[in-house]
């Protein structure tokens, strides 16, 4: 019932935002633009015929790899980075000029080093989502705090368990924040990696939709399935800040 | 005073470099404390008694003088003397019970049930799968002294260790530590601005003049336990000793 309460303000948004849409395409008699209702009927003979899936399951898996890809590189080299300060001092330029550049910049070497198959959107994602995962990983280390560093210090604990239950643990929620803003990354690319080589996926989809015939109905199909995707993604993602080895962190 | 000697501090000296020169933080300390003594140490605030806590457990060095625990020079901190501090540092990301396992070795078969011993003693049985963050400012001190206690520490060194605390879970944090000191005797080292704190706990009480500190007085507490603060005698001690910190009270 709260919840109802407190999602009523953000449906009466959208349908809103639905109810304009369709008044403006009915008044302007537009004959390209389509109704939401044409985009709903487009959509269910996407899932009929099985092509929809097709799309969403083949970008989920170029995200799934690339994002895990990356999750297994950045959070090793970030701790390592933000423990070892000739690490950080050593590295931190080079990522620091990499990351501002936009992952569609490196879709030409991408495609020059692995063809137009699955490996290049994989490693375009991989790209975009590795750095922000490595520079939220060593903020967390460099950001633990002192007190708890002297704590371990004091019970002289071997090197290994100072990993495991102090240094990793208090850099979870940062690693967590991280891979938040990693995967939303990711899934903005891997439908911008699509619209250029491959025959498969949502960005495909989108692309040949417009370049087939005009189907309007499915470029915004495309683009509402993959808002709400990209929106379960973060519901997945915060479910993690909800562990509660990781609450203190956003308690408060 | 007494017979064995547990910690020495001879001669030490500590400053900081500043932006514009040099703070003069420690002048020069020389004080023994004994074995399974309880010594409180008392000063104007900002007279450097954290720095000095700092230097006696190890996490910092003196620029001369020097820190010996049983006639041993130290070198660093090690959990034969365990820091309790004001604002605590109790792993908010482990249960009240992983917190309490982490200063033993992984290989002590009695681990388990050492904790759960430790929980037990400070009032904490029923709350070891809890976390920090779902604990209130007392309990959380509690665990800080079950986490130290459980790895068998000699020394106790409590830098305001209740002072975060209203003035009512402090008193009653102090008798919780008395009766758990009745029990196994510690060497401890109190620092605190509070005297009430320092005349109804400790054995004697130094107190430190303003920075660069040296020792401008020392008291020892002759008073019986259990103690009551509000007794004649500890009042006289605590006018005297509030005297010494440039404190007059009209009584």
């Amino acid at each position: 019932m709260k919840l109802l309460k407190q999602s009523l303000p953000s449906i009466c948004v959208l349908a809103a935002v639905v109810a304009i849409w369709w008044i403006t395409v009915v008044l302007t008699e537009s004959v390209i633009f389509p109704t939401p209702w044409q985009v709903v009927t487009g959509t269910l003979e996407l899932a009929k015929d099985g092509t929809l899936w097709e799309h969403i399951g083949a970008s989920l898996f170029r995200v799934g790899a690339g994002f895990g890809i990356a999750v297994l590189f950045a959070i090793p080299l970030g701790l390592w980075m933000g423990w070892v300060h000739g690490a950080f001092v050593t590295l931190n330029p080079l990522f620091q000029i990499l990351r501002p550049i936009s992952p569609i910049a490196w879709i030409p070497i991408a495609i020059l080093w692995f063809g137009v198959g699955n490996a290049s959107p994989i490693y375009l994602i991989f790209i975009a989502s590795v750095f922000p995962m490595i520079v939220q990983t060593t903020v967390g280390v460099h950001t633990i705090e002192k007190r708890f560093l002297r704590a371990a210090e004091n019970f002289g604990v071997p090197r290994g368990k100072l990993f495991r239950r102090v240094v990793f643990p208090a850099t979870l929620p940062q690693i967590i924040v991280g891979m938040r803003i990693g995967l939303g990354v990711a899934w903005l690319v891997v439908v911008a990696a699509e619209m250029i080589a491959l025959r498969s996926g949502l960005g495909y989809m989108i692309i040949d939709s417009r370049n087939a015939g005009n189907r309007y109905d499915l470029v915004i199909a495309g683009m509402i399935i993959i808002g709400l995707i990209g929106l379960a993604l973060d519901g997945i993602m915060r479910l993690l800040e909800g562990m509660k080895s990781v609450r203190w962190r956003y308690v408060h | 005073m007494f017979i064995n000697t547990k910690i020495h501090v001879q001669n030490v000296r500590k400053g900081f470099a500043k932006d514009d020169g040099y703070l003069d933080v420690i002048a020069d300390l020389d004080f023994k404390v004994g074995d399974s003594e309880f010594v409180a140490i008392v000063g104007p605030s900002g007279c450097g008694k954290t720095t000095l806590m700092n230097i006696i457990a190890g996490f910092l060095a003196p620029d001369s003088g020097s820190v010996q625990v049983d006639g041993v020079p130290r070198d660093g901190p090690n959990r034969k003397g365990i820091m309790i501090t004001q604002q605590g540092s109790v792993f908010p990301w482990l249960t009240v019970r992983e917190n309490l396992l982490f200063g033993l070795d992984e290989g002590n078969p009695e681990r388990e049930q050492l904790a759960a011993e430790y929980a037990e003693l400070v009032g904490l049985k029923g709350f070891e799968n809890n976390y920090p963050h779902e604990l209130s400012g007392g309990m959380l001190k509690r665990v800080e002294i079950a986490r130290a206690l459980v790895v068998k520490p000699e020394i106790l060194y409590m830098d305001e260790p209740f002072s975060a605390l209203d003035a009512l879970m402090s008193l009653r944090m102090q008798n919780e530590l008395l009766r758990i000191l009745a029990k196994e005797r510690h060497t401890v080292l109190l620092i605190t601005h509070d005297v009430e704190e320092a005349v109804h706990l400790a054995d004697r009480i130094l107190v430190l003049s303003p920075r660069p500190t040296r020792i401008q007085a020392a008291f020892d507490v002759v008073l019986p336990r259990p103690r009551r603060v509000s007794s004649p005698e500890a009042q006289e001690l605590r006018v005297a000793i509030l005297k010494e910190l440039g404190v007059t009270e009209s009584v």
